[in-house]
């Protein structure tokens, strides 16, 4: 069985600095992770391999080169194989785009029989990708995916969270499914899976590999257009009472719940 | 210019659970009939599902949708989305809308994207606002940007319907004009060739929420300041005393100590409780952008810079350590004393 699995990197840190004149971005140490959700997607992917007992399990980026040390991490949680899409034109591609490339790429690099992706990326977190994806490949799929319960050569049986249950779906595969962290705990990378992934070579595709044209991707290529961008403000006048002693800090709080109403309940 | 050729309609997608369109649904409404008198547009619903309450279409149109295009299906029954994307993807492009928008609810979230895929359109995720820029007659779609710490304004100037998912739980329901008229129509689609659908509902359990979150009037939350699982309990026994719902940051979340439903925030839950008190919690912007519509907000933080206290109507410097057991023990006294 031939499983794929979609990973993003992202950046590391969530407090992002705004240059308040211009409203850009300061990028001080650029630091960069692989998207947490999408390790769990990775040991997922792994783990149905070896239930299954063979197969391969291929790790498929899209990003700057450095996004090379993403899928690095990647192999050494134990996929066999990983991909680097990349190029210029690429940059500036809102989700549509995005996932026109990596179904070009899965299409490419395909056929497999499961596709996993972090149900969010940490930095954007508009979950749109997977789905986007699975109707440009016209797969079957489903999202929020809070475990696998059972893994056949034809089908899949998961469990996914809504507001007001956990549901459990039987896809047909070929499918494509995102995964929330809930669905696994993440491995740690063996030595053994370590040293090869130094060793490994990661291809890198571009876009004329994936007969990709730059009117289909990048701000060219992607429908919605960030006009501006502006800080949200937050209006509250606020007091902070510093209190020495436990007993006056409870104190303020039982006053406080007091006028509000809250006590009178009791 | 305009590459797809539109209407000029503006379309909601009706998220149908056992039979009821649900309240986010209705959220939705209310920004699109504001869209709608900027625009002049013609207000219309799709409400795909299964035994559907015939009552609610008909309180669509007295919500001020003019047409109603519905259809009462099996396959409906679950919001499973082969069928559901294949058949809005034939309405919306039979119609044409100008816009078409849905609540950002999981379900929302699932079927939307591959709906925009489906032809070939752009979608902005979660919006918490959306808007008429009337000089260009498109939609203004603002969401959190960069990890939420700014917000972006967004616009989908070629490509049509503008799609977009809103956030919920942010702006009142929809006022009702009894005896409004409008259509009601139910769509009949080709039964597809390809009628076994690829995915199938097995069964379902509901999460027992005590305290359903979005709806809770006093709401304890727990961040990174509990430092481990077994301290989240402070909290939970806290929100107990207090009949109030749990809540967590991201952080707490991601830690595993506390399901996601419980989260609060950009990427979580708005909240709008009378008395909100973040406990161990920093006051992250995004965690901020769920609550900041709630009345009254009381912080318990050992960190006198930490961002919480900006907002905070009651601000406690302090150990939670220390201040919550014995704050668990005073609200105990004084039940005791009243009963
Ligand atoms: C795209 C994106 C979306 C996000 N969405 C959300 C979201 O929806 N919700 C959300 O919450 N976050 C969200 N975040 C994460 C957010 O940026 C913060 O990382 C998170 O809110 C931090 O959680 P915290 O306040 O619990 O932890 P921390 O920031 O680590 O704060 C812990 C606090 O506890 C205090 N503390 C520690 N010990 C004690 C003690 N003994 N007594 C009292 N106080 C103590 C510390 O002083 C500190 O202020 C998002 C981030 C991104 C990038």
């Amino acid at each position: 069985m031939r499983i794929a699995v979609l990973v993003k990197q992202v950046p590391a840190t969530e407090d992002v600095k705004i240059d308040n004149k211009k409203g850009t971005l300061i990028r001080e140490k650029s630091e960069v992770e692989t998207n947490p959700t999408d390790l769990t997607a990775i040991s997922q992917a792994v783990r149905i391999k070896k239930t299954i007992g063979k197969g391969e399990v291929v790790a498929i980026s899209m990003g700057p080169s450095s996004a090379i040390k993403t899928l690095r991490e990647a192999l050494s949680l134990g996929c066999d194989k990983a991909f680097l899409i990349s190029d210029r034109i690429f940059a500036g591609s809102d989700t549509l785009a995005t996932a026109k490339v990596l179904s070009r790429a899965l299409q490419q690099l395909g056929p497999f029989k499961i596709i996993l992706a972090g149900n969010k990326s940490s930095d954007g977190e508009t979950g749109q990708v997977g789905p986007s994806v699975a109707m440009q490949l016209g797969l079957c799929f489903t999202t929020y995916v809070t475990s696998i319960e059972k893994v056949t050569d034809d089908f899949i049986v998961i469990r996914r969270l809504t507001e007001t249950e956990y549901e459990r779906i039987k896809l047909k595969l070929p499918a494509l499914l995102t995964v929330t962290k809930q669905v696994c705990e993440p491995d740690l990378p063996s030595l053994r899976n370590k040293i090869r992934a130094l060793e490994l070579k990661i291809p890198i595709l571009r876009a004329t590999d994936l007969g990709i044209a730059d009117s289909e991707v990048g701000l060219k290529g992607s429908p919605t257009k960030v006009m501006k961008i502006f800080r949200p403000k937050i209006f509250r006048k606020g007091k902070i009472i510093k209190v020495g002693n436990v007993r006056k800090a409870v104190k303020e709080i039982l006053l406080f719940l007091e006028k509000q109403g809250v006590s009178s309940q009791w | 210019m305009v590459k797809q050729e539109h209407t000029d309609s503006i379309w909601i997608l009706c998220e149908i659970k056992e039979g009821r369109i649900i309240e986010a649904s209705y959220e939705t409404i209310s920004r699109a009939v504001l869209l709608s008198r900027k625009k002049k547009a013609k207000l219309c619903a799709l409400a795909l599902g299964y035994n559907i309450e015939r009552r609610d279409l008909q309180g669509l149109i007295e919500m001020g949708i003019d047409e109603v295009y519905y259809s009462d299906d099996v396959r409906f029954a679950h919001s499973l989305p082969d069928d559901y994307v294949q058949i809005t993807i034939s309405v919306l492009k039979k119609h044409k809308p100008d816009i078409f928008i849905a609540a950002a609810t999981t379900f929302g979230r699932t079927v939307m994207p591959a709906i925009a895929a489906g032809l070939n359109t752009g979608l902005t995720a979660d919006c918490t606002d959306l808007d008429i820029d009337c000089k260009k007659g498109l939609m203004i779609q603002v969401r959190p940007a960069i990890g939420g710490n700014i917000m972006a304004v967004i616009e989908t100037p070629l490509h049509r319907p503008q799609m977009a998912t809103v956030r919920t739980n942010l702006v009142s329901l929809p006022n009702r004009t009894p005896n409004r008229r409008g259509k009601i129509k139910r769509i009949n689609f080709f039964s597809s060739k390809n009628s076994e659908p690829c995915s199938e509902w097995l069964d379902s359990t509901k999460i027992g929420s005590k305290m359903p979150l979005d709806k809770a009037e006093i709401v304890v939350a727990g961040g990174r300041g509990l430092r481990k699982a077994e301290n989240f309990s402070l909290i939970r026994k806290l929100a107990d005393e207090l009949g109030a719902a749990v809540a967590a940051s991201r952080a707490a979340v991601d830690m595993g100590w506390v399901d996601y439903h419980h989260q609060v925030g950009l990427s979580g839950k708005t909240v709008t409780p009378r008395v909100y008190i973040a406990i161990g919690i920093s006051g992250a912007v995004q965690h901020l952008a769920g609550i900041s519509s709630a009345k009254s907000i009381v912080a318990i933080n050992k960190d006198p810079s930490a961002n919480i206290f900006k907002i905070a109507d009651l601000g406690i410097v302090g150990d939670l350590f220390e201040i919550v057991p014995k704050l668990l023990q005073e609200i105990r006294k004084a039940k005791g004393r009243k009963r």
